[in-house]
């Protein structure tokens, strides 16, 4: 048959496919852009370290790469500040024009970074905030959380007070937004009677006034919502004072993490912890996790690290699962919302807030087999457990 | 001691046309060149330059002019960005309303802390701002009604004739404020109020034993500079879109005193440079590494060692080992 | 309101107070003497818990950890000055702001480098990490009463430092009228570097006994720093007598303040509101308490210079 006639629309269709499958293929190999803005300075610097070593580990560990296409994480600081952390986000997303976002650690930087970037369309993968906001009225389609939602632990703790019999608990907490919510968390589910409610100073070094009102009001237990350096220092108070033969120590999971435990040694032995998480976890995937991180930092990892690494594999999948076409914010979406990976921390899955449905697990301070000072996960406090404002959200279009 | 490092031959300030007016030209313009070349985000970089020397400026007219070392200036921009802040969860919207009001505030709450940290001088002055603006600080923590700790987010910006000014906008709002603010303290400097403000810095006991008001002199000047850091309180709220209290914080007034002794105490560009400076090196170290803090603290010595009298004497310097 | 509460207060407060005056003693001298603004004195605070923490675990004695971190912390301070810190003497104080700021940027940042981000253990010793009966019926922690010792030993000692010797004497002049000292024939530079090692050492103490009590991080100095630098200038800056009577007044009102205030509150304006504002007001109490001293003694309570 003739074909000159046709051969120049041969010619097109040919060229055309070349260049749609060089244009698929240069998709294939451009990287996927993770901005990762935690706080790596200053006191909360050790918990940002954390999860930028663990979300990196998990980049590594999959050769660099995210969902099959090379993986380019950009790290950033927000010093533990709103403002710096908004105007970081700005250039992340404006500049560098990221197609992820992960790493905040505190909620007050998280409520400031999350507007800007929900708004840019960028998806943002959480490795530790998780403020009731957007939990709820504020929930949004771009915010993921591969941590918790910042009332659970405090929830759980007070389920497990509650089941442990204790009849009068003593609380104390911070006087800011953060500390007021984690005490009606515990109150949620504590059923017994309440010995005393504190509230302490931000800046507060020294808890002695505190300390004398415990050994006045002699409850049985007490829990404490005291995060990073204040809690380190109520700890070692607390048992200076001879206070922890009487009463049960009981924190949340961050209050009584790895880093705590270096920090306070030998006299955190005997304290109660929720989290959804524990190194010692038998599951294959945290086996690797756990063992890798040893290997690659040489300590143990903190509830950080393994949530930052969790976030790099609900990233993977996401980009994987939506055949690394980043532009389609509605297929990202769904890939993401239905992830399949393995966790760390055992099963996974979202709630309709986009915050997990996970079980959490009492965790006690004691010495391992090698004699070092470490968590121990005793058992499970809740199954497949929600947080309290999913029913609040109404999710709005993408 | 020797007080050489802020001698000056002069206390009348000039504008530097021949220098700032290119300079200003191409500010005016940098919209169109970081367009063109696709790269928007300088101007959101440029307009948080522009608000934070506005802020550092403020701070220069009390401090570099007057000799007051106020600890406590952040505690003006976070009370001017409040302002907006809460107005706004309250449904008012327009800018004519609410930036004359944040300026009020803070002109006013500057006056009531002038009036009482004014009786002190040498560090007890610094000491006694420094624990006014800790006060307030710990005031917008507690108050959970706007946000506490975590904050108080905008629901947008503050309209004009109905209009939400979009970042460029924003920009030449920013850009226009400080250069008027660098205009009126040019002003006020060579008028006889300023002269009077500068005397009280070189020598207090001449001026008072001349006749001269004291305390309604530096007073004024405290609470003008309150009310140009309310100003910059505004634009910093409408640019981030939400207040917090960390704005108030002791470490953000002492950003600010750094960046006006890096810039040039004294001098009227002080603030200006020091704050482009200070903002542009930590974008390029915090870029390098994360122990960026160790750079940036090794150069500040450095022109505290080379450099005694900031930036801007620079100039002279080089002029001066030229003769 | 029980007496033992009472009582127990007292003592913190008490030994609050001694550990300002550790801080406040070292600041007010350098500031008094040399005229100068130090803000990088916190690092030295933190320095010295740094160097203690580390040589406890490397010796296995909180005692000989204590030695070295504080002679060691002495030795960086002299080097400190020698280098850097001396150019800045004849600087005018906003100048001295500056370049302390950039020392205490770099120290934070050098101790992040060297120590790592995450904080550091210190546990006093085993002998005194529970409580002591010191009344039937009352118990308080064996490590604050070593703090307590340590404290009005320091003090006691300084005093008779400064009253009793020549280099006190020197340091007097030097504070009272600097350049009549001069002029009578005290050796500046020699002097200028002993108050700074000395400084710096009682910061190493500080932190020393303070460090089992709080958490040994980066950035440790910082909120100290502020509470010495309101106890020095409440109590009068260049006078040791000062910063004695400052730390207590301090150290009183801060643990007074935060057992008395919900209580007060509580009568007088119910539990709810008392929750909310006792923390906020407590938070603030001694920058009040400040403001009022300035407010009738602009110099503070005991000013040194004339």
């Amino acid at each position: 048959m003739h074909l000159p006639r046709f051969a120049p629309s041969r010619l097109v269709l040919t060229a055309a496919l070349a260049a749609a499958t060089a244009g698929a293929w240069a998709q294939s190999t451009e990287p996927v852009r993770v901005g990762l803005l935690s706080t790596l300075s200053g006191p909360g610097a050790g918990l940002g370290v954390d999860i930028r070593d663990g979300f990196q580990l998990a980049v590594k560990l999959n050769g660099g790469k995210l969902g099959g296409r090379p993986a380019e994480v950009i790290v950033a600081d927000d010093q533990a500040n709103p403002e710096v952390g908004r105007q970081t986000a700005d250039r992340l997303i404006k500049r560098d024009k990221v197609d992820f976002m992960t790493g905040i650690v505190f909620s007050n930087v998280m409520l400031a970074v999350g507007t800007p970037t929900f708004a840019s369309k960028t998806f943002y993968v959480s490795a530790n905030a998780g403020p009731s906001q957007y939990a709820g009225e504020q929930c949004s389609p771009y915010f993921f959380s591969a941590s918790y939602q910042n009332d659970n632990m405090h929830e759980a703790v007070g389920k497990t007070v509650t089941d442990k019999g204790f009849k009068r608990v003593a609380l104390i907490a911070p006087n800011y937004p953060a500390g007021k919510d984690a005490l009606t968390g515990f109150k949620r589910f504590y059923k017994g009677e309440i010995a005393s409610e504190t509230y302490t100073a931000l800046n507060q070094l020294d808890y002695g006034a505190e300390l004398s009102k415990l050994r006045a009001t002699k409850p049985d237990a007490v829990y404490i919502f005291l995060p990073g350096g204040l809690g380190i220092n109520f700890i070692k108070q607390f048992v200076g004072a001879g206070l922890s033969k009487d009463i049960t120590l009981f924190g949340p999971g961050f209050s009584g993490d790895e880093d705590v435990i270096k920090a306070v040694g030998d006299p955190m032995l005997g304290m109660f912890n929720t989290s959804q998480w524990g190194h010692d976890m038998d599951n294959a995937a945290n086996k690797k996790f756990v063992a890798e991180f040893e290997k690659e930092y040489g300590r143990l990892p903190t509830l950080y690290a393994a949530q930052g690494y969790d976030a790099a594999r609900l990233m993977d999948a996401g980009v994987r699962d939506s055949k690394g076409k980043l532009d389609d914010k509605a297929a990202v979406k769904k890939a993401l919302e239905t992830a399949k990976f393995d966790s760390v921390r055992g099963a996974f899955k979202f709630n309709t807030n986009h915050f997990p449905i996970q079980d959490y697990y009492l965790r006690v301070i004691t010495r391992d087999a090698k004699g070092r000072v470490t968590n121990r996960t005793l058992g499970t406090v809740f199954k497949n457990h929600a947080d309290a404002y999913a029913a609040n959200c109404k999710m709005p279009g993408l | 001691m020797v007080d050489s490092d802020n001698a000056r031959t002069s206390l009348h300030h000039t504008l530097h046309l021949r220098a700032a007016l290119p300079v200003f030209l191409v500010l005016l313009a940098l919209p169109h060149i970081t367009a063109a070349l696709h790269a928007e985000f300088y101007v959101t970089l440029a307009t948080r330059i522009a608000i934070f020397a506005l802020a550092a400026s403020s701070l220069n007219l009390i401090l570099g002019f007057g000799g007051l070392v106020s600890f406590g200036h952040a505690a003006f921009v976070g009370a001017g960005a409040y302002t907006v802040g809460i107005l706004m969860q309250h449904g008012t919207v327009p800018a004519a309303i609410a930036w004359p009001a944040a300026m009020l505030v803070s002109a006013g709450l500057a006056c009531l802390i002038g009036f009482i940290s004014l009786r002190t001088q040498g560090v007890y002055f610094i000491m006694i701002t420094l624990a006014f603006a800790q006060m307030l600080y710990y005031l917008a923590v507690s108050l959970k009604t706007y946000g506490g700790d975590d904050g108080l987010p905008l629901a947008g910006r503050n309209t004009w004739a109905g209009i939400a000014p979009d970042d460029t906008a924003l920009y030449y709002l920013a850009l226009g404020a400080l250069t008027l603010s660098l205009l009126f303290t040019q002003r006020l400097l060579n008028a006889r109020f300023g002269q009077v403000l500068q005397g009280l810095r070189e020598n207090p006991v001449r001026i008072q034993a001349l006749g001269f008001p004291v305390l309604r002199t530096q007073l004024t000047a405290f609470t003008l500079a309150g009310a140009m850091a309310g100003l910059a309180g505004t634009l910093l709220a409408n640019q981030g879109g939400f207040v917090s209290p960390s704005m108030m914080q002791w470490s953000q007034s002492g950003m600010l005193m750094v960046m006006v002794i890096l810039g040039g105490v004294g001098h009227l560009y002080g603030g200006v440079l020091g704050a482009a400076a200070f903002l542009l090196l930590e974008e390029v170290l915090g870029h390098t590494t994360e122990h960026w803090q160790l750079g940036l603290g090794a150069m500040l010595l450095a022109v505290v060692l080379l450099a005694p009298r900031g930036l801007a004497s620079l100039r002279s310097v080089w002029t001066r080992s030229q003769a | 309101m029980s007496g033992i509460l009472l009582l127990e207060q007292a003592l913190n407060g008490l030994q609050l107070g001694l550990m300002l005056f550790l801080l406040a003693a070292g600041l007010t001298l350098v500031f008094g003497i040399m005229d100068m603004v130090n803000l990088a004195h916190g690092s030295l605070y933190m320095v010295g818990a740094y160097l203690i923490a580390t040589a406890t675990q490397a010796s296995g004695s909180f005692w000989w950890g204590l030695a070295a971190g504080v002679a060691g912390t002495a030795l960086f301070g002299v080097l400190l000055e020698v280098s850097v810190l001396r150019r800045l003497y004849r600087r005018d104080h906003v100048t001295q702001v500056l370049g302390t700021f950039a020392i205490l940027l770099m120290c934070n940042e050098a101790v992040r480098m060297i120590w790592g981000s995450q904080p550091l253990s210190l546990n006093p010793p085993a002998a005194l990490s529970g409580p002591v009966e010191l009344l039937p019926g009352f118990f308080y922690p064996a490590f604050r009463l070593l703090i307590i010792v340590v404290g009005l030993t320091t003090a006691v000692l300084l005093y008779l430092l400064v009253t009793r010797t020549r280099l006190g004497m020197q340091v007097r002049a030097g504070a009272s009228n600097r350049d009549m000292a001069l002029a009578m024939g005290t050796n500046v530079q020699r002097l200028f570097t002993a108050v700074f090692g000395l400084g710096a050492a009682l910061c190493a103490l500080a932190g020393g006994m303070l460090g089992p009590l709080l958490a040994v991080q980066v950035g440790m100095g910082e909120s100290i720093l502020i509470l010495a630098f309101v106890v020095i200038v409440i109590g009068g800056i260049g006078s040791i007598r000062g910063a004695l009577v400052g730390a207590l007044l301090v150290g009183m009102v801060d643990s007074g303040g935060r057992t008395l205030l919900p209580m007060v509150f509580e009568s007088l304006f119910g539990a709810a509101l008392a929750a909310d504002a006792a923390p906020a007001v407590a938070s603030i109490l001694i920058y009040v308490l400040m403001a009022a001293v300035l407010f009738f003694k602009p110099r503070g309570l005991f000013p040194a210079h004339g």
